[in-house]
């Protein structure tokens, strides 16, 4: 019984990871870029998903303010680039050492508190982050700032050309997801997702439950800041909107809707959504009055996400 | 001087403001265990129907009354269709759900009353300037919301800690099985619960509709004041709430009034002036901060199992 609804699960993997990897000559041959457009956005989301479901699902840290994260990576770019730090060697080891640090301090404070207080103390702090940008005047301010150049590797990659680009991110999220999966089957990842269990009996059997809970959280926001990196390249502009409280539900959605801690899930979370999102506002300007219902009704009575419901179904 | 009275009164406007949203906020928390994030919807919806019905009845007062029935009717079916199903479920779902409502409510509105804003007009006996000690004067209108509020609050304390209802409450919040056992409809009382919350939640957004516009989204940052005050004041405590929302309102108010002056004293002006801005809207999130480190449960905790 088992062994089949992971088989499925398993499929679904393969069939994303297949397709992701052969969607640029899809859109080469039928020429269709809008296609390769969204799924770079796609693919940038899932990213940021699956740092988030490191520690939501895994560590049972329920973040509600990981765009913060999107946020300080783009704008350490976008910062860099205005300042005339064109190139991506400094540029991306800054975004991720900010985010880094950002998550260090947050979560320090933050992971004094547990539960529901969590959510909100991360969630208020996110926000702090939000009018910090609004506040850089120098650097647009509200408006957000254009950033003229993208990253430039020297000669080892163009970010302006789009399949490479595209790639670039792919590649991002495979090392994400193979980061996650390593980190979850060592021993540190076993002692993360035992605190999610029982926080007081791993206490007792001597692990240092704040400490372990802080590195997990530092890891997930740098790889989200990585993917605010990516972001910023991805439009070439950068503005507070990004870290607004609605793109952490954005996310926080994403994983959820996909199935928490799996490996895959944000990222079926992350296409489903989006997709999902791109269609419904085509059809009508009122795409979320859709989508808003359809969020409550998936809580409502489908647990562990699309792929739990994959599970389920090819359980029979 | 005038100056100093005039920005306390404001903060304590703001303050008693944020007090109304966050007292609804934690009474359904500490009693439902529900993390409402539409709540601030509620406050929106709030605004809406006043800016509708006063423009629609051509009086203040009674379109101001109608539009908080409409918020308390709202917020009760809500519960009945949606939310009630979601007690004794994961925090996390509550989240979900209370945020897909929030897409639901903002595109609604957009839908139903376009995407410009509305103005709620006051009526003439409230423009006026009010001397308050001599030589100052206040806008009337800020003053009655003080005094409403106010009053609100005072009756919510009658109401909870000296009636009957509030006693059912109370029990409720501490033991819901044992209460159910005794005979009490708790479906009912949690009905009733949530529809004084959105009530409450409505009059702060109509209350404030006057002075900013009405407009989509507007709940959204004021719903994270909301969540930092009842974080500071304990969750699930009303006293706790009224300590912090006027705390916040104070720090608030006062820091982007005088923080900017304060700044210049010691930095450059133009240093000044790009610093003042971010630094007083960071203010109470510093708050929030200091009191965590301090004291995780904040600062009036309720007692919970």
């Amino acid at each position: 019984m088992k062994a089949s609804s992971l088989d499925y699960r398993n499929l679904v993997a393969a069939i994303i990871v297949v397709g992701l990897v052969a969607l640029p000559l899809f859109s080469q041959v039928t020429g269709n870029f809008f296609v390769l457009t969204l799924f770079t956005r796609i693919v940038i989301f899932a990213l940021a998903a699956v740092s988030l479901n490191l520690i939501m699902g895994y560590g049972g840290m329920m973040s509600f303010g990981h765009a913060a994260y999107l946020g300080i990576g783009g704008y350490a770019v976008g910062i860099l680039a205005a300042e005339g730090f064109g190139s991506g060697f400094i540029q991306w080891p800054v975004a991720l050492l900010a985010s880094a640090l950002f998550a260090l301090v947050i979560g320090a404070l933050s992971l004094r508190t547990r539960g529901v207080y969590f959510i909100m103390i991360t969630l208020a702090f996110a926000q702090m982050a939000y009018y910090v940008a609004s506040g850089l005047s120098r650097y647009g301010g509200d408006d957000g700032l254009t950033i003229y150049k993208r990253s430039s590797f020297g000669g080892v990659i163009n970010l302006s050309n789009r399949v490479e680009f595209y790639y670039l991110c792919l590649l991002c999220l495979f090392g994400g997801i193979f980061l996650v999966w390593r980190i979850v089957n060592s021993r540190f990842g076993l002692v993360v997702q035992g605190l999610r269990s029982n926080e007081q009996r791993m206490q007792a059997i001597g692990f240092p439950a704040k400490r372990y809970q802080l590195v997990c959280f530092v890891i997930a926001g740098t790889m989200c800041g990585l993917a605010g990196a990516l972001l910023a390249n991805n439009t070439d502009f950068i503005s507070p909107a990004v870290m607004y409280w609605t793109r952490s539900g954005d996310l926080m959605v994403m994983v959820i809707l996909g199935g928490m801690g799996s490996l895959f899930g944000p990222v079926v979370g992350a296409i489903v959504y989006l997709v999902l999102e791109e269609f419904l506002s085509q059809v009508t300007e009122y795409w979320a009055m859709i989508v808003g219902p359809l969020l409550l009704l998936i809580v409502l009575f489908g647990r562990g996400g699309i792929l739990g419901l994959i599970g389920r179904f090819s359980r029979g | 001087m005038l100056l100093v009275v005039e920005q306390f009164l404001n903060g304590l406007q703001f303050g008693l403001l944020l007090f109304l949203l966050a007292a609804g906020l934690t009474l359904v928390f500490g009693i439902m265990d529900l993390v409402n994030l539409a709540h601030g919807s509620l406050y929106m919806m709030g605004a809406y129907f006043a800016a509708t019905f006063v423009a629609w009845s051509g009086n203040f007062v009674i379109g101001i009354v109608l539009a908080l029935g409409a918020t308390l009717l709202l917020g009760i079916a809500l519960e009945v269709i949606a939310l009630r199903h979601l007690y004794g479920r994961d925090h996390l779902d509550h989240v979900l759900a209370t945020f897909g409502l929030i897409l639901f409510f903002n595109d609604l509105v957009r839908l139903v009353w376009g995407p410009a804003g509305l103005a709620l007009p006051l009526p003439a006996w409230l423009t006026v300037p009010v001397q308050i000690i001599p030589g100052v004067f206040y806008p009337a209108y800020r003053l009655a919301i003080i005094s409403v509020a106010l009053a609100v609050a005072l009756m919510l304390y009658i109401l909870v800690m000296r009636t009957r209802v509030g006693m059912l409450i109370r029990a409720g919040a501490s033991n819901r099985e044992m209460i159910g056992a005794l005979g009490i409809n708790i479906k009912l009382l949690y009905t009733m619960v949530f529809g004084l919350g959105a009530a409450l939640a409505g009059l702060a957004g109509l209350m404030e509709a006057p002075i900013l516009t009405v407009q989509i989204g507007m709940g959204e940052n004021i719903l994270i004041l909301a969540f930092v005050i009842i974080v500071i004041g304990g969750i699930g405590s009303i006293r706790g709430a009224f300590v912090a929302a006027i705390l916040v309102g104070m720090i608030d108010t006062l820091g982007r009034a005088f923080l900017p002056d304060l700044l210049r004293s010691v930095l450059s002006s133009a240093a000044a002036s790009t610093a003042a801005p971010a630094l007083s809207s960071m203010l109470i999130y510093l708050l929030m901060a200091i009191v965590l480190v301090a004291r995780p449960e904040g600062l009036f905790p309720a007692n919970r199992r």
